[in-house]
């Protein structure tokens, strides 16, 4: 595996009209995870929509070493298919095989939901479908959208082994979050209402 | 197996276990039923216009699924994932045509049978209206995810597809109904030529698209 790694250099967003944050910079390197807070509308999202390749940067640069996870608000899964087969696909699309899903389910404790279709979900195990996903495609960049949304006590315990696993094995990860979750030694970058600089 | 193929094989299994399939073939079909009603039953008259009225049928029902060609994938974020995963616009669009020709153009060809029957259409032209459809389907489904792409999250994306696809569909409409005069052979090369142009063109059109959809 590459050493993974995930620099932002002075990065400024600009949506639509609206400057949304400027000179953010701050560096990742393997095993490290940084918190992504702030209040609505602030611009985390789209921080994790650059961090991904999906928006380029209105100013600065983004370096990333090191394949992509992102779980964004939406879920990327097949409506129709079981659980097992839409993660399945994008198993596939990763390189990854039958046995990273069934680790993957299994790590967020929906291994019997494989046979499930993805329409029949609940919001809260959707969204660790979602995060299984992640899992599943051995991605040293994990880009997590507000992961801990809608999953109950024991699926956040579950969120958090499963990342500090993935730092121990050298990975990184990016989240925004309104809630804890388990990061404790996490870089803080808290975005703030513009005109107000960021502080990373 | 590579990402691309997968990218196909996903769409298509999508495409006929959702009955996306039917659906088309059956307007088609419709049209072709509905042509004796307007004209008449006059067999020697509907043999004269049954060829392109076929044709016409086929260029709106290629118009039919346009606005769910890309939009699901869009907003279930699949698009999104694709580009994290690196895979190229242009490569992702050229494996959304390859799977909707797929899921269009042969069971279009094959329901071409019963409708030229309906129509009282002889042999010869209707080997002449199956070869066009061959070389014109990859065209239509090529324009369509053009236009599919161009009015990707745009209110009232359906009318609009219609009314960016049709005109840029009469050349298919020509020289696809100019096949029935005479032996054909030009018009026929000439729809392959077009289909060519519209082949190579769609995926970078459709791969700008969408990364300016993204933005």
């Amino acid at each position: 595996m590459i050493e993974a790694r995930l620099a932002f250099d002075k990065v400024s967003c600009l949506r639509g009209d609206r400057l949304l944050f400027e000179g953010l910079s701050f560096v990742l390197s393997a095993g490290q995870a940084a918190l992504l807070t702030g209040p609505n509308g602030v611009g985390k999202s789209s921080l994790l929509r650059i961090a991904a390749g999906l928006l380029p940067p209105a100013v600065g640069t983004v370096e990333r070493s090191g394949r992509i996870a992102l779980a964004a608000e939406t879920a990327a899964l097949d409506a129709r298919l079981p659980l097992g087969d839409a993660l399945g696909f994008w198993a596939k699309l990763d390189g990854a095989g039958e046995s990273d899903v069934a680790r993957a389910l299994d790590a967020m404790g929906i291994a019997n939901l494989a046979p499930v279709p993805v329409r029949m979900l609940s919001t809260g195990q959707r969204k660790r479908a979602v995060l299984a996903r992640v899992i599943a495609g051995n991605a040293p960049v994990w880009l997590l959208d507000e992961p801990g949304n809608g999953l109950d006590t024991a699926s956040l315990d579950r969120l958090a082994q499963a990342m500090a696993d993935h730092r121990k094995a050298g990975g990184i990860i990016l989240a925004a979050t309104h809630q804890p979750l388990g990061l404790d030694d996490a870089m803080p970058i808290a975005l703030k209402p513009h005109n107000e600089s960021p502080v990373a | 197996m590579s990402a691309w193929t997968a990218i196909v094989l996903r769409d298509l299994r999508a495409h006929y276990s959702g009955g996306g399939a039917v659906l088309p073939v059956v307007f088609f079909l419709l049209v072709a039923t509905l042509f004796p009603f307007a004209v008449g039953p006059d067999g020697v008259l509907l043999a004269k216009i049954g060829g392109g009225a076929l044709w016409m049928a086929a260029l709106l029902a290629a118009l039919l699924p346009v606005d769910r060609l890309l939009a699901p994938d869009a907003e279930s974020g699949v698009l999104d994932q694709y580009c994290v995963r690196g895979l190229s616009d242009e490569g992702v669009a050229a494996a959304k045509i390859v799977a909707h020709w797929l899921g269009f153009g042969p069971p279009l060809m094959i329901a071409a049978l019963p409708a030229a029957a309906l129509l009282r259409i002889d042999g010869a032209t209707l080997i002449k209206l199956e070869a066009g459809l061959a070389i014109g389907t990859p065209a239509l489904a090529a324009l369509g995810l053009l236009t599919s792409a161009l009015t990707l999250g745009l209110r009232g994306a359906g009318a609009l597809a219609g009314l960016l696809m049709l005109p840029l569909a009469v050349p298919l409409l020509i020289f696809g109904a100019g096949s029935f005069g005479g032996d054909g052979m030009g018009a026929i090369k000439l729809l392959a030529a077009t289909c060519l142009l519209l082949l190579a063109v769609a995926p970078f059109g459709a791969g700008a698209a969408l990364r300016a959809a993204r933005e």
